[in-house]
C-alpha cells in the first residue's frame, strides 16, 4: 500500500510510462473530465499499474486497486456495490490495457456489463501485450507484427465496441487522443450515465508499434482520418451517432510510419475492403437510430 | 435455545447472512454468488436474503466471486462467499490475492473431490491446493461446529491482530446435505458477537493509496513475514474468540485441535472433519475395552497447530493419520504434516489414506485401520484402506 496526500493529480508525475504513450494522455483527460468525480480506479496486470512506481511511492493521486489479470470488472463490482451501499458518491474506474480487457478479462467484463453495474470501463488498447514486451493480442490488427506473430498477425482485429454493445449498456464509445475535445465529451457523458460504460481507446504505444513517439497523436489522427479507427458512440447498444468520418486519407500513410507492418504480408487493399464495410454497417445503424 | 433440523449448507447460509447483517451499521456486506455442487443452496440462500445493507453479486465465475469479494472487503464491507471443488480450483490466484491483501474475507469451502473424472462427493484435495495460500483453514466435523466456526472465524480474521482471510470447510454430502439438528444463532446475539469490521487500508479519497502496486524483495519479504507473524499470533485470538463466543452463546467452541483419551495412550489415531467424528465413537469402543488408544481430531489445518498436537501426542508409540485426501507423489497431506511436526523420531507414523472420491469410511473401516496400527512394529509408505462403497 502507498500512500500520498489528497487533491493530487491523478496522474501523479515520476509515472513511468514511456515517451508518446496514449495512456498518458487519457488518464490526465480523465483527471481533468472527472475533477469534481474524483474516482476509485481498478488497475488489472497491464503497464498501467507499473506506471504506479514501486512500494512505497505511486503515481496515482487517487485510491487505485490493483487487480489480477482477469478480474478488473469483478473487484470493480465489489467497491462500487460498496461504494453505493454507503451513498459514496466516488465512481469506480476500471483503466485496463487490450490483454486485460479483450482477451484474458473478457469473462468478467461480459458479466459486470451484463449485470449493469455501476462501473466505468475504460481500455487503453495498445494493440498488444505491451507490459510483457509486444505479443499479439485478439486487438492486433491484421498484418502487425508482435513478438509472437514475427510475420505478421493473420487474423483480423476484434470488434469489441460491438460485443459491448451488444450487452445494450447505456454507453459505448470510441476515443481519440487526436480528438481532445470529442474525447472530454465522452468522458463527460459517461461520468453523468449510471450503470455500465465502456469507452476504448486506441492508445499508441511507440514501443510496439515501432514508431516515433513524437507522432504518436499524428498517428491516430491518420487511424481516425482513414476510417481504420471510427469514432463513434452507442447508447443502450441501438442509438448509433457517428463522430467523424472518414476524409480519403490513404491507410499506406498509417501503415507506413509504423515498423510493425513493415515487411509484412497485409494487403492494403484487402484491408481497405474491410474498413469499408464496417463503416456500412456503422452508417446503416446511425441512419436507423436518426 | 431453539433447535433446528437443517442441512449443513443451510446453516452456513443462514450464519453468513447474520454476520453480514451485523456489519449494517459500519460499511455492510458483499459476496459473490456462483453455484457448483455440492454448495450451491448456500449461495441460493445467500441470494434470497434481503440484506439491510448488503448485496450478494451473482457473478460468471468463482474467479470473479472472489474478486467480488476483494473490491468489496477493500472498500471496507464485510465479505463472504462459497465454493466446492473445481470452483476452488478455478478461484484459486484470486484466493490468493485475497490473502495477499490482508482480506477478511471468509468462504465455506464445502469439501468435493477434484475432477476429472466428475465426481461429486467429500474429498478434502480442493481446499488443501490451497494450502500454501495465506488463509487460516478450520475443517468442521458437525453442524454444530460448522455454525459457531463460521462465527469465530470472522471474528478472527477481521481482528487486526490478524486480518486474514479464513476458509470454513465441511464434507460435501455427508455434511453440506445432511439434515442434522443445529442451535442455530440469532442476529441479537451476532451483533453482539461480532465487532463492527474495519479494515485498515480500506481505500480512501481522504488518505489516497494504491494497494498492490510493485514491490522489490526487501518489501516483499517483508509483507510475507507479517503474513507469517499473523498466522503465529492466530491461536491467542482463537482462543480469545472462542471465550467470547462462550459468553454470549453459552457454548464452547473446539479450537485448534481436539485430543480424547490421548494422556495414557499408547495409539493415537488422527483425523478430520467428519471421519473424526466417526473415529470418536471407535475410540470410546475399543477404551471400554480397556485399550490404550486416544485420537486427535484436528481443525485447525492452517496455521498448522504444531505445538498443540506434539503435546497431545505426548509419550505415544503409534501413531496413524487418516487423510481423506492424497498429495500424488506423497500421501496424505495432513499426515505430511504430522510428520514435519514431530520432533521424536520414535514414534512409529503411519497413513492412512481412506474415503477417497467419497467412499463412506465407517467405524468398521476405521477399526481395521486401528488393528493395523496396534500390530505394526515399523511405519511403510501410505496405507490405501480401500472402501469400495
Amino acid at each position: 500500500m502507498s500512500t500520498i496526500i489528497a487533491d493530487e493529480p491523478l496522474l501523479r508525475p515520476g509515472n513511468t510510462n514511456c515517451a508518446g504513450c496514449g495512456m498518458s494522455i487519457g488518464l490526465q483527460w480523465l483527471d481533468e473530465a472527472f475533477a469534481d468525480h474524483r474516482p476509485y480506479l481498478v488497475i488489472p496486470a497491464a503497464c498501467a499499474i507499473v506506471t504506479a512506481g514501486a512500494f512505497p511511492t505511486t503515481a496515482y493521486g487517487v485510491p487505485t486497486l490493483a487487480s489480477t489479470f482477469a478480474s478488473a470488472s469483478a473487484y470493480a463490482t465489489g467497491v462500487s456495490v460498496v461504494a453505493e451501499l454507503n451513498g459514496d458518491p466516488h465512481p469506480t474506474v476500471c483503466w485496463a490495457g487490450d490483454g486485460g480487457t479483450y482477451d484474458i478479462g473478457v469473462a468478467s467484463l461480459s458479466a459486470a456489463a451484463e449485470r449493469n453495474e455501476d462501473i466505468l470501463y475504460i481500455c487503453y488498447d495498445n494493440e498488444i501485450y505491451g507490459n510483457t514486451g509486444g505479443q499479439r493480442s485478439s486487438a492486433t490488427p491484421e498484418g502487425a507484427m508482435t513478438s509472437t506473430t514475427p510475420r505478421g498477425k493473420a487474423e483480423w482485429k476484434k470488434d469489441m465496441v460491438a460485443i459491448m454493445a451488444a450487452h445494450r449498456i447505456p454507453y459505448a464509445a470510441t476515443l481519440s487522443v487526436a480528438h481532445r475535445d470529442d474525447f472530454l465529451r465522452k468522458l463527460r457523458v459517461a461520468r453523468e450515465t449510471r450503470g455500465f460504460r465502456f469507452l476504448l481507446m486506441l492508445s499508441p504505444c511507440p514501443i510496439g508499434w515501432k514508431s516515433s513517439s513524437d507522432e504518436s497523436i499524428e498517428l491516430i489522427d491518420l487511424a481516425v482520418r482513414c476510417g481504420l479507427f471510427p469514432l463513434y458512440e452507442v447508447h443502450d447498444g441501438e442509438r448509433y451517432t457517428i463522430n467523424s468520418r472518414p476524409d480519403g486519407t490513404d491507410l499506406r500513410e498509417y501503415l507506413a510510419r509504423q515498423r510493425r507492418y513493415a515487411g509484412t504480408s497485409l494487403d492494403p487493399e484487402v484491408a481497405r475492403v474491410k474498413i469499408e464495410k464496417q463503416w456500412e454497417f456503422l452508417e446503416v445503424m446511425a441512419r436507423l437510430s436518426s | 435455545m431453539t433447535l433446528t433440523l437443517c442441512t449443513g449448507n443451510y446453516a452456513a447460509g443462514h450464519t453468513l447472512a447474520l454476520a453480514g447483517e451485523a456489519n449494517r451499521a459500519a460499511r455492510g456486506c458483499c459476496g459473490g454468488a456462483y453455484p457448483i455442487t455440492p454448495q450451491t443452496e448456500i449461495i441460493e440462500y445467500l441470494r434470497a436474503v434481503a440484506f439491510t445493507k448488503g448485496r450478494v453479486v451473482p457473478v460468471e465465475s468463482e474467479h470473479s466471486a472472489m474478486g467480488v469479494c476483494i473490491g468489496a472487503s477493500i472498500a471496507g464491507a464485510r465479505a463472504f462467499t462459497a465454493s466446492s471443488s473445481n470452483g476452488l480450483a478455478y478461484m484459486t490466484e484470486n484466493v490468493f490475492a485475497a490473502g495477499y491483501y490482508r482480506l477478511p474475507i471468509v468462504m465455506i469451502a464445502v469439501n468435493r473431490t477434484l475432477g476429472p473424472p466428475w465426481n461429486i462427493w467429500v474429498d478434502q484435495g480442493d481446499s488443501l491446493a490451497l494450502r500454501d495460500a495465506p488463509w487460516l483453514q478450520f475443517y468442521c466435523d458437525s453442524h454444530q461446529d460448522l455454525v459457531d466456526t463460521i462465527a469465530v472465524a470472522f471474528r478472527v480474521a477481521e481482528d487486526l491482530r490478524v486480518l486474514l482471510p479464513v476458509m470454513v470447510a465441511m464434507d460435501g454430502f455427508i455434511t453440506s446435505h445432511t439434515n442434522m439438528v443445529v442451535d442455530l444463532l440469532d442476529q441479537e446475539r451476532m451483533d453482539d458477537y461480532l465487532p463492527l469490521c474495519n479494515v485498515p487500508h480500506q481505500l480512501r479519497h481522504s488518505h489516497p493509496t494504491t494497494v498492490g502496486n510493485l514491490t522489490w524483495p526487501r518489501e516483499t519479504e517483508r509483507h510475507r513475514r507479517d503474513i507469517q507473524e499473523a498466522m503465529e499470533r492466530v491461536p491467542r485470538v482463537l482462543d480469545e474468540a472462542i471465550g467470547e463466543f462462550e459468553a454470549v452463546f453459552g457454548r464452547r467452541v473446539a479450537g485448534a485441535i481436539e485430543a480424547e483419551e490421548t494422556g495414557d495412550a499408547e495409539t493415537i489415531l488422527i483425523a478430520s472433519s467428519t471421519m473424526a467424528a466417526t473415529l470418536r465413537h471407535v475410540i470410546r469402543a475399543r477404551r471400554a475395552r480397556g485399550e490404550r488408544i486416544g485420537m486427535i481430531r484436528i481443525k485447525q489445518f492452517r496455521p498448522f497447530p504444531r505445538a498443540d498436537l506434539v503435546r497431545a501426542i505426548g509419550n505415544a508409540k503409534r501413531v496413524g493419520v487418516l487423510d481423506r485426501n492424497h498429495s500424488p507423489g506423497s500421501g496424505g497431506i495432513f499426515w505430511s504434516e504430522v510428520a514435519a511436526s514431530l520432533r521424536d523420531a520414535s514414534v512409529l507414523l503411519q497413513n492412512y489414506i481412506a474415503g477417497i472420491g467419497g467412499g463412506d469410511v465407517t467405524p468398521e473401516t476405521i477399526d481395521a485401520i486401528a488393528d493395523d496400527l496396534t500390530r505394526r512394529t515399523a511405519a511403510t509408505d501410505p496405507v490405501w484402506q480401500e472402501i469400495a462403497v
